[in-house]
């Protein structure tokens, strides 16, 4: 009996003896906390961000880690599901922080998550690096520790309107004599994007002739199409997240509206080319990101790189909300390198400063949190593939302005 | 009122709209078929309405991917419904038929959520499109634009109102739905089982929502969360239409599908639904009106 007392108590002094190892060696991980949209109606896109953190995460600690002063530490992400709702990833973004003692968080995927969840890691001051929420009025709260690594939403379609300026001539015209359709979904994302491309109509003198707000339930755009038909506006730019691009895509060649230039956004989730084949063609699409840029960092190589890696792990090509995912697990990496420290002050300072070219693009933060460094591209559908046009620094091929007639097409 | 006159100028496009209102009217009709007969019979509004109408989309492209051809995908989507429906029924259903409305309400709210997150686990969150392959036709010099499965839709909505109509006059299980609304206490007197009138009358709703979202995904777009636009016209409807009276529920499914047209081209889409809600206002007021005038109550 004696000796078996006395073995227990030595397992109990070696039990205690590993805990405390293991405790010092997990003091090395860094935990960043993520709600995101993994069930309702944001999962799609939620799982893509999820697999762009696990990616990142997984590459980094591979190359050997985060170095911090002296020590090396490897990234964790605890997630929770935020169930599509902005209440919930709210809720869970206070859980995270006070209860799991997260000191760094990630964004959840939407600018309406995001809201909602900004507020609460300003309320701590934990900082939060996030990659989806593109929505410009989260850069109008004077918020000090939200950091956006992609392009905000009023610039995702200024590309466009430039390039069919520049092209006016093509269309026999003065870029002051363009007129502009616009069929934007009445939600703030879309509405920041309106915004965004009238004001750079106007800074070319063109005219908006047809302004409408559809809305969010939107599967039917023949009003707004017959319009066109009728107006024979120049350009027409359609926002409603995929819902929107798949009805635009497949109305207008429905009704066969010959429109020079059309442009839109969320080409690539809708999957309008594997879906609507030909009458996808030449849609103009805005992009964050596409794997054919010439960006490449030293984690990930090149952003065709990124590419592939994330087709072998995930067997998806990745949309560019993995790429901007993982983008912000190297900003992270980056600023505790600069920062030296754990402590979320200096992390968010050290952020402030960021600097950084990634396989994703440049990142550098202004004072309110927004990537300035990092432009938008365009895509246009050209035989059935995805082909850089804009801006012309990073173009692949020449725009095709004007589209060809539906009657001159095969 | 630029738009007002680019219609007095180029009347074409009328033609276009008017168009375009009768079909998606005509699928609204569709939905509503059974919201009328729900509502009449059991004294419940489905608010589940939209969410069926989506899953019969879903159902037409689970029976395209076993090779189906898409229009097979019109009955599938109804009968699968129709099950759902009185399986609903006996699950759910059934314990609410006599309670408050308020009940209803919250239990048929219920069902439409769990729908939608069963059909965003099962089918996923992305917005889905099915090609009918039945073609279109371009009239007037490729300024009128016929897509054949509209046409189609509104030709059903006809023929499915009709069939429904005569079921209710011939059939005997017809006379039973008929009179049990009249009065589900005398006809269970009678010898009807009410239980089981009530049950079919749920699941044909289902079934008619069913074949409306298989139209609805040939001939636009669904996705998990779609529905509620189909519940609230059908709710509209119906309460322009009158219970039980499938003509006028044809009317004003039309007149509202063309209304919303014009509306989203004069007014501008946002405000679309908004004009119609105000037409439904006016149209109620009038209607007391004309009754107090008679000294006549709305039923």
């Amino acid at each position: 009996m004696k000796t078996f007392r006395k073995g227990l108590m030595v397992a109990v002094a070696a039990g205690a003896l590993f805990a405390a190892a293991g405790a010092a060696s997990a003091e090395c991980t860094i935990t960043l906390g993520a709600a995101v949209s993994l069930t309702g109606k944001y999962s799609t896109n939620g799982t893509h961000t999820k697999n762009g953190y696990d990616l990142a995460v997984k590459v980094i600690n591979e190359k050997g880690g985060v170095k911090v002063g002296n020590q090396t530490c490897k990234f964790a992400v605890k997630y929770y599901d935020d169930e599509s709702t902005p209440a919930r990833g709210a809720e869970l973004a206070e859980r995270l922080i006070k209860q799991d003692g997260i000191k760094f968080m990630l964004g959840p995927y939407s600018s309406g998550l995001t809201k909602a969840i900004a507020p609460v890691t300003e309320k701590y001051k934990v900082p939060m690096v996030e990659a989806n929420g593109a929505s410009r009025s989260l850069f109008t709260k004077g918020y000090k520790y939200l950091f956006a690594v992609l392009s905000t939403s009023e610039q995702y379609l200024q590309s466009a309107v430039a390039l069919t300026a520049e092209n006016a001539d093509k269309l026999g015209k003065k870029p002051n004599q363009i007129t502009v359709a616009l069929a934007m979904e009445n939600d703030p994302f879309s509405q920041d994007i309106r915004a965004g491309v009238i004001e750079d109509a106007k800074k070319y003198g063109m005219k908006v002739v047809i302004d409408d707000k559809l809305p969010k339930e939107l599967n039917d755009m023949t009003t707004t199409l017959t319009k066109v038909k009728a107006l024979k506006p120049d350009m027409l730019v359609v926002s409603g997240h995929a819902k929107g691009a798949a009805t635009a895509v497949r109305q207008i060649a429905e009704m066969k509206v010959d429109v020079p230039v059309v442009a839109m956004t969320h080409c690539d989730s809708a999957k309008i080319i594997k879906k609507f084949g030909k009458a996808a063609e030449y849609t103009l699409c805005a992009s964050q990101w596409a794997p054919t840029l010439k960006y490449s960092d030293k984690i990930f190589g090149s952003a065709m790189d990124f590419a592939k890696l994330f087709k072998k792990t995930y067997n998806y090509d990745p949309p560019y909300q993995a790429a901007e995912s993982a983008a912000a697990l190297l900003v992270y990496k980056d600023a505790f390198e600069r920062a030296g420290s754990l402590d979320p002050q200096k992390v968010r300072d050290a952020l402030a400063k960021t600097d950084l070219m990634t396989f994703y693009g440049p990142v550098k933060f202004d004072e309110t949190g927004k990537n300035i460094a990092k432009p938008m591209v365009l895509y246009q559908v050209l035989n059935g593939k995805y082909v850089v046009v804009a801006p012309s620094k990073w173009a692949e091929a020449k725009a095709v302005i004007p589209r060809p007639k539906w009657s001159e097409r095969k | 009122m630029n738009n007002l006159s680019l219609l007095i100028n180029a009347p074409i496009f009328n033609i276009q709209l008017l168009l375009d209102g009768l079909w998606i009217g005509a699928i609204f009709a569709l939905a509503a078929f059974g919201m009328a007969l729900v509502w009449g019979v059991m004294n419940i509004i489905n608010v589940a309405q939209g969410e069926f109408v989506i899953l019969g989309g879903f159902i037409t492209l689970l029976a395209m991917q076993f090779g189906l051809p898409p229009l097979a995908g019109i009955p599938i989507a109804a009968v699968v419904l129709f099950i759902l429906g009185w399986g609903l029924y006996r699950l759910v259903i059934w314990r609410i038929v006599d309670a408050d409305m308020f009940i209803s309400l919250l239990a048929t709210f219920g069902i439409s959520i769990m729908l939608q997150q069963l059909m965003n686990e099962i089918f996923g969150s992305d917005v889905r499109t099915a090609e009918s392959n039945l073609g279109i036709s371009y009239l007037f010099d490729n300024m009128v634009t016929v897509p054949h499965i509209k046409a189609l839709a509104f030709v059903l909505a006809f023929v499915i109102g009709f069939g429904l109509w005569l079921f209710l006059k011939r059939s005997r299980m017809g006379q039973a739905i008929r009179a049990t609304a009249q009065n589900a206490r005398a006809a269970r007197i009678l010898g009807i089982d009410t239980d089981r009138v009530y049950a079919a009358t749920y699941a044909i709703n289902a079934a008619l929502c069913g074949a409306a979202g298989a139209l609805v995904v040939m001939a636009y777009s669904i996705h998990p969360y779609m529905g509620l636009p189909y519940t609230i016209r059908s709710f509209m409807i119906v309460i322009l239409a009158g219970l039980g009276n499938l003509v006028g529920v044809i009317a004003s499914g039309l007149g509202l599908g063309v209304a919303e047209q014009f509306a989203g081209f004069l007014l501008g889409t946002e405000f679309q639904l908004a004009f119609v809600f105000l037409l439904l206002v006016v149209v109620l007021v009038w209607r007391q009106w004309r009754l107090a005038q008679r000294r006549q109550y709305l039923k």
